[in-house]
């Protein structure tokens, strides 16, 4: 099997998976219990934790960890609009194309007495710094914007982004659960307020994650009945899985340089040999993009059979269609960047992972070219914008 | 659990009758686009039988294995047969759908409905020009499923 959906889960790496049985099998004492056996665990979850937060530039006691990117992005959101309800500012901006986790909580809060700013992304997935900038009012108490998004790879300008929240003294959260590991992340160059991330991305373990806040930035507790994480999350810690995700962070992060190097060259061709389908077009910005992320929008097809399809033929990708989330609605990211409903659904994600190969990308274009020729084969639709009944979007 | 049947599966990876018929006696499309489902059914119809049905689907792996299945269980059959033929029937057919694909066969149904329609339509000297065949409001409505707010992933 080819697997190219790492932007939805990554294979652990054989480093992580080592740390975390070593941790199941030797150290797994509560890290709250006074004796040794105890003790030790909490040396192996400080380790983690100091490795963690060195990974992105911040201080270990700086990161709190969390079951994954979700909580971690409802964890920010909340703090922040406590914080600025307590100072009567209660508006928050954020983009339209951001994950369900943040744009969920956004609006439970605006049904709590919240406005919220949703900019609208360019059609190439991203919003500039004068934009939002344009946006932060005297009630402004928080901004969220995703590092790189997760179907369409765009990069947001994140640095300049938070230096102009910086200077107007807003909080600013960045969901880098698609960046963290896969390119350069440095909390204090960036001038990240509060940052989320999630261990499966970078090939450590699911269920783990981690919030990086600012020291000095009161945390809303989401989960009572401990003083676990200095009070900021209840619940024995998930040693083995933070251990594990620590090992994965040092590792990916290590790599990056070479990754990037790799993987755009292999993206680019995979783009170039995608892009030879006619009426297909490219979902996000061509350089602003992750190295790892190829999204495509096919006219006249539906994603959910490409991908049955490609799935017969071993490769495992992904789609923004409807029928492809158990939602009847396309993405609300394709719909954001103007692709219509008609062309939403024909949509193809590819996120290629370090492990591919030149062999694969051949037969990943090829592959698609050929299911995609052979779907349109029977649609209807298809034979209308052929025959000139329709005219083609793309 | 794989996420559909293994009847639905054959039907997609093998959809049996795909195609045109030029010369069709009735001819119905249902459905549409940005729901991200059209159907398109081709009736050849001699003395009251259905003697060859082709389709054309654009949609997920349940509408075209749906398509197909109720192309196969109204071929050769009677019209009054064939427009008994309910949504029920094709997904039972399909060792069943998953609840949120049951609106394909709900469009398998129509669609051959449609298609019967339209053959009655010029068996009674109608002249309707093809596109006029169906109230594409009335199918958005009954069909598109874009307007129904889903909690998502």
């Amino acid at each position: 099997m080819i697997y190219v959906d790492n932007a939805a889960t990554t294979k652990m790496s054989d480093a992580a998976v080592n740390t975390m049985t070593k941790v199941i099998r030797e150290t797994w004492g509560n890290p709250s219990s006074l004796y040794t056996t105890g003790q030790r665990a909490k040396e192996v979850l400080e380790e983690a934790r100091a490795e963690v937060a060195a990974a992105i530039g911040a201080e270990a006691r700086e990161i709190v960890f969390t079951s994954g990117g979700s909580e971690a992005d409802n964890q920010a959101i909340r703090s922040a609009a406590e914080l600025g309800k307590k100072k009567g500012k209660m508006h928050i901006i954020s983009t339209a194309i951001e994950h369900h986790a943040v744009l969920h909580t956004l609006k439970r809060l605006e049904a709590e007495g919240f406005s919220v700013t949703l900019l609208p992304v360019h059609e190439n997935g991203i919003v500039e710094a004068s934009e939002v900038e344009a946006a932060i009012t005297d009630e402004t108490c928080l901004v969220t914007i995703m590092f790189a998004n997760n179907e369409i790879g765009s990069i947001q300008p994140i640095r300049e982004i938070g230096a102009l929240c910086r200077a107007k003294g807003v909080l600013f959260h960045t969901d880098a659960v698609q960046a963290v590991g896969h390119v350069p992340v440095d909390v204090v160059l960036d001038n990240i307020d509060f940052l989320s991330a999630s261990a499966h991305k970078f090939h450590g373990p699911k269920g783990v994650g981690f919030l990086y806040a600012r020291k000095g930035i009161k945390l809303t507790n989401l989960i009572e009945g401990g003083a676990q994480e200095r009070g900021r999350r209840a619940g024995t810690e998930n040693v083995p899985g933070i251990a594990a995700m620590a090992t994965a962070l040092t590792e990916a992060v290590s790599h990056i340089a070479e990754n990037t190097t790799r993987l755009t060259v292999v993206r680019d061709r995979l783009i170039a040999g995608l892009s030879e389908i006619p009426h297909a077009a490219l979902n996000g910005d061509a350089k602003r993009r992750l190295p790892s992320n190829v999204n495509f929008c096919f006219e006249g097809i539906e994603g959910e059979s490409l991908l049955l399809l490609l799935d017969d033929r071993g490769i495992a990708a992904s789609s923004g269609s409807a029928c492809t989330s158990g939602s009847l609605d396309p993405s609300h990211v394709l719909l954001a960047i103007g692709r219509v409903h008609d062309v939403a659904h024909g949509s193809l994600r590819l996120s290629i992972g370090e492990d591919i190969t030149d062999g694969d990308v051949e037969y990943i274009i090829i592959n698609v070219k050929e299911v995609v020729e052979y779907l349109r084969g029977f649609s209807p639709i298809w034979r209308d914008l052929v025959s000139g009944k329709k005219a083609f979007i793309l | 659990m794989a996420l559909y049947s293994e009847k639905v599966m054959d039907h997609f990876r093998n959809p049996r009758n795909v195609g045109v018929i030029e010369d069709a006696d009735g001819v119905g499309e249902v459905g549409n686009a940005k729901c991200g489902d059209i159907m398109k059914m081709y009736l050849k119809i001699d003395n009251d039988i259905i003697t060859d049905v082709k389709f054309e689907t654009f949609g997920c792996g349940s509408a075209i294995a749906s398509s197909s299945m109720a192309t196969e269980l109204i071929k050769g059959k009677p019209v009054s047969e064939a427009m008994a033929l309910t949504n029920k029937a094709v997904a039972e057919a399909l060792d069943g759908l998953p609840d949120y694909k049951m609106h394909c066969s709900v469009l398998a149904e129509e669609a051959i409905r449609s298609a019967l329609k339209d053959y009655e339509r010029k068996q009674r000297g109608e002249d309707v020009p093809e596109e006029k065949q169906h109230d594409e409001d009335k199918d958005e409505n009954r069909f598109c499923c874009c307007t129904t707010d889903t909690a998502g992933e």
